[in-house]
């Protein structure tokens, strides 16, 4: 706060000079206090959901304030019942799941869940003709019954051990949303779940107003209400939460750490599955060299960059499953500075001479390749930049280039390109579909054509295997197996940072998804947040 | 002639120009698909977000053909012209509702906050252009000078965050965002014309040192008009010749000025919205570009030429009524 003094008073006088106070001096007093009451909660996000319908993608990994699935997660991401009366299990093949519905669920108009409506959910976002995005994640469900009003049963196509994971997708009653169509009901802009809380008013581009669920099955919100207010741009953002019109706000680790020293606020630093790598395409003949892949591996400084790039709010990447995982592989784990003596012994070893311009030659064809990156993300030109300038120490030249997506798809077999991927929940959601060889060169999966037996049998039997252990065993494999090939270059996992009011009580963040806005951010469980 | 005499023409000027802003609006219309089809984005992925990067090709592919985006461009035009024809502008992809109530939501916030700027803007101008021009070289003169090149230089996002930072955070008088109190539980207009303070101070200092100058200089020029040095000799009092001879001959290149500045308050208007997060027009237009959302982005385009062409017809109209020396019936 001293800090930003001095600026605040040449502010005064430029503006002053421009008339504002003849403006200001206008207005009737201000209304300081935003957050009176006492039972209203008022959360920031850039992150406003386009529809408010689990069915189009909205919080389909449950903690969506509003809906219920029939599992949710605790603080530690497991699994627990949710409408369904126990944890549903999966049938030894692995291909039947059975829940059960709780008894005396209501959503928010009144009238009872049933089984139906949890079929209706599914099969909608199974239906062709509704714009789902969900339904790549759900191809496995081969169909949706209701043998009676309290059981609910899946069959899928072929086992997919994971599948309980896919069951947070919050229920939607059928009743108000069968024979319409879902793509432009009424119902997507004012919902009705079963959730904590029911929508009072959505002003789109302004804040969204929840009002308490009397009836809610978990137990009445701690709090009458919860306003979301849209806040797009970050600055403004980390402003407002300094006039005090926020209780929790999503802010950029940089505008965060801005709050550190103040003791009415509070800064969270919650973990997160997702991370930020360079994709290898093995179409690159200079990239198709194991040799050049691990020595950059070696080369970048992991850890200077989650110190100057993400100012500490990040952890040094190895691998695609999050060391938060209970799959995570502890062997992978590297050095998290730069090793370029390693590095490039390992080049010299594999022929790459250190030729004209510090650039390493073998057979006359110099180290030298192009690495894109989406041009809008500041991050990831930073990190870009920061593997040039790291390759460069080691000899191989890099050449950063800034484009947008339209321009890096037709690219990307040939082209290293930094991405971001992950998600804390199950390693066959992202990673089958990554690095499976049957996915090569299939628009954003397996981009660079990535092609191993051993990950391909490790992926499918981690899908296969209903056994933790095995799948356990399998995914190690997987992990060891990506370090050896090293397709990608992982270089940090993300936090997100957070600034609450200190007075703000019950927080507990858990690790989070790369999609988090109003649901499923660290407010996935205000409904027991209190303020003293 | 009487003023009413002075107007004689205008219906005819009226029928005239509505006869030429149909082909206009077709031609922007037709220019919007054409752009749309040139444009490398692909809605489906837009409308997807991060869903774009694990969804399977198959699945984008039934969005773009529930939407009927892979029709050639002119099926495309023709069906969007025959649903306007009804009444009916179509479905917002990148908003996932109607077009015309994404409108009907923001529209009436944008024009607000312009009307409002606008018409601050016009009397300030007029009022402190005039008094700076009466004592050229005056301090007043030389202050207000040095101010509007001062504000002239800074972008509208600095000086809204600016204003922030002062009138929120540091003496705390007023909402730093927002339509209403974040916690309100109704939209009252008194809530609204206090969260309305900044961002409509902002966008008329921003756009006022145009209007300010060229007042100033209009003014001073015309003080040494005849008419005026004859009203002086005759000695009217200083505020008769200020207000009712010079600045009245000053007033006429004004309009005009005020005609052609339009786009340019629009677009200060966007950025100031998106710092103050006002759920106006702005933001939703940046979506559609960035989204390739084009039913929205077309209608957006409509409305805004429909406006600009109005306010020409408004310019035209009322220089007629100023100007004794404008006939509209030629």
């Amino acid at each position: 706060m001293t800090r930003m003094r001095p600026t605040f008073r040449r502010l005064t006088a430029a503006t002053a000079a421009a008339g504002m106070l003849v403006l200001a001096g206008c207005s009737a007093p201000a209304n300081p206090d935003g957050s009176s009451g006492g039972a209203t909660l008022v959360v920031a996000t850039s992150d406003e959901p386009d529809a408010l319908n689990p069915v189009l993608n909205y919080g389909v990994d449950g903690a969506s304030l509003i809906f219920d699935g029939l599992v949710s997660r605790d603080d530690d991401n497991r699994l627990v019942a949710g409408l369904s009366t126990a944890l549903p299990q999966l049938s030894p093949d692995g291909r039947t799941v059975t829940a059960k519905l709780r008894d005396g669920v209501q959503f928010h108009d009144g009238t009872p869940l049933t089984a139906q409506d949890v079929v209706f959910t599914y099969q909608a976002v199974l239906d062709p003709t509704v714009d789902s995005t969900l339904r790549s994640d759900l191809d496995m469900v081969e169909s949706v019954t209701a043998p009676d009003a309290a059981t609910v049963v899946f069959r899928l196509r072929y086992p997919y051990a994971p599948f309980l994971q896919r069951l947070t997708l919050g229920i939607v009653p059928a009743k108000l949303l069968s024979g319409q169509d879902i793509n432009t009901a009424p119902f997507n802009r004012k919902p009705i779940g079963t959730g904590p809380y029911r929508v009072d008013s959505w002003t789109p581009g302004d804040r969204l107003v929840l009002t308490a669920n009397e009836r809610y099955f978990g137990g009445r919100p701690k709090n009458n209400r919860v306003v979301v207010a849209f806040v797009a741009d970050d600055n403004v953002r980390a402003q407002r939460m300094r006039a005090g019109e926020f209780d929790a706000a999503e802010l950029p680790p940089k505008l965060a750490s801005g709050f550190d020293a103040d003791t009415t606020y509070r800064v969270q630093r919650a973990p997160t599955a997702d991370y930020r790598g360079v994709m290898l395409p093995t179409g690159n003949p200079i990239l198709a060299d194991p040799a050049v892949r691990r020595a950059l591996n070696l080369a970048v400084d992991r850890a200077a960059m989650v110190a100057g790039l993400l100012g500490g709010a990040g952890e040094p990447a190895f691998g695609p499953i999050p060391p938060t995982s209970e799959f995570a592989d502890p062997s992978i784990i590297g050095r998290p500075t730069a090793d370029p003596t390693s590095a490039g012994a390992l080049l010299d070893a594999a022929g790459w001479t250190p030729g004209p311009g510090g650039v390493r030659v073998k057979d006359g064809r110099p180290a030298r390749f192009t690495l894109m990156y989406p041009a809008s993300d500041t991050l990831r030109k930073d990190l870009a930049l920061a593997v040039t300038a790291d390759a460069k120490k080691v000899g191989i030249e890099v050449t950063p280039a800034g484009l947008t997506w339209d321009a890096i798809d037709p690219r990307m077999k040939s082209d290293a390109l930094l991405m971001g991927y992950g998600t804390p929940y199950d390693p066959d959601f992202v990673s089958y579909k990554l690095f499976g060889s049957t996915f090569a060169g299939q628009g954003y999966f397996n981009p660079g054509s990535y092609r191993s037996d051993v990950a391909d049998r490790a992926l499918q039997e981690g899908r296969d295997q209903i056994d933790p252990a095995l799948r356990k065993a399998a995914y190690a494999q997987f992990q060891k197996q990506l370090a050896v090939d090293v397709p990608w270059l992982f270089l940090t996992y993300l936090r997100h940072t957070y600034v609450l009011k200190s007075s703000v009580e019950g927080v507990a963040p858990r690790v989070e998804a790369h999609e988090h806005g109003v649901a499923n951010s660290l407010w996935w469980n205000i409904d027991t947040w209190t303020r003293s | 002639m009487t003023r009413s005499g002075r107007l004689a023409g205008a219906g005819a000027v009226v029928r005239r120009r509505l006869l030429i802003a149909v082909p206009v609006l077709a031609a922007t219309s037709v220019g919007m698909f054409a752009l749309g089809a040139a444009s490398p984005v692909d809605p489906a992925k837009q409308y997807a977000g991060a869903a774009a990067f694990t969804a399977s090709e198959e699945n984008l592919a039934q969005l773009r053909a529930n939407w009927g985006i892979d029709d050639p461009l002119p099926v495309q035009y023709l069906r969007w012209i025959s649903n306007l024809v009804q009444g009916d502008l179509g479905w917002s992809t990148s908003r996932h509702e109607p077009v015309a109530s994404v409108l009907a939501a923001r529209a009436g916030w944008t024009l607000l906050l312009i009307g409002v700027s606008l018409a601050l803007v016009l009397v300030a101008s007029l009022l402190l252009g005039a008094l700076a021009a009466y004592r050229r070289g005056g301090v007043f003169d030389r202050a207000l000078r040095a101010a509007a090149y001062a504000v002239q230089s800074m972008p509208v996002f600095w000086l809204g965050l600016a204003a922030i930072a002062v009138f929120a955070l540091a003496l705390g008088w007023l909402p730093a965002g927002g339509l209403t109190d974040v916690t309100a539980t109704s939209t009252s207009w008194s809530d609204v014309a206090h969260h309305l303070i900044l961002p409509v101070g902002v966008l008329a200092v921003s756009q006022a040192p145009w209007f300010v100058l060229f007042v100033r200089d209009a003014v001073a020029e015309s003080m040494r008009d005849d008419h005026v040095l004859a009203a002086r000799a005759r000695g009217l009092p200083g505020r008769t010749v200020l207000f009712g001879h010079a600045l009245r001959t000053a007033l006429l290149p004004f309009l005009t000025l005020v005609g052609t500045h339009l786009p340019e308050l629009v677009g200060g208007a966007v950025l100031v919205e998106t710092v103050f997060s006002l759920p106006g027009l702005g933001a939703v237009t940046v979506a559609a570009a960035l989204g390739s959302d084009f039913p929205l982005l077309a209608a957006i385009t409509l409305v805004t030429t429909a406006v600009v062409l109005a306010a020409n017809l408004a310019t035209d109209l009322a220089y007629a009524a100023a100007d004794p020396r404008v006939r509209l019936d030629g």
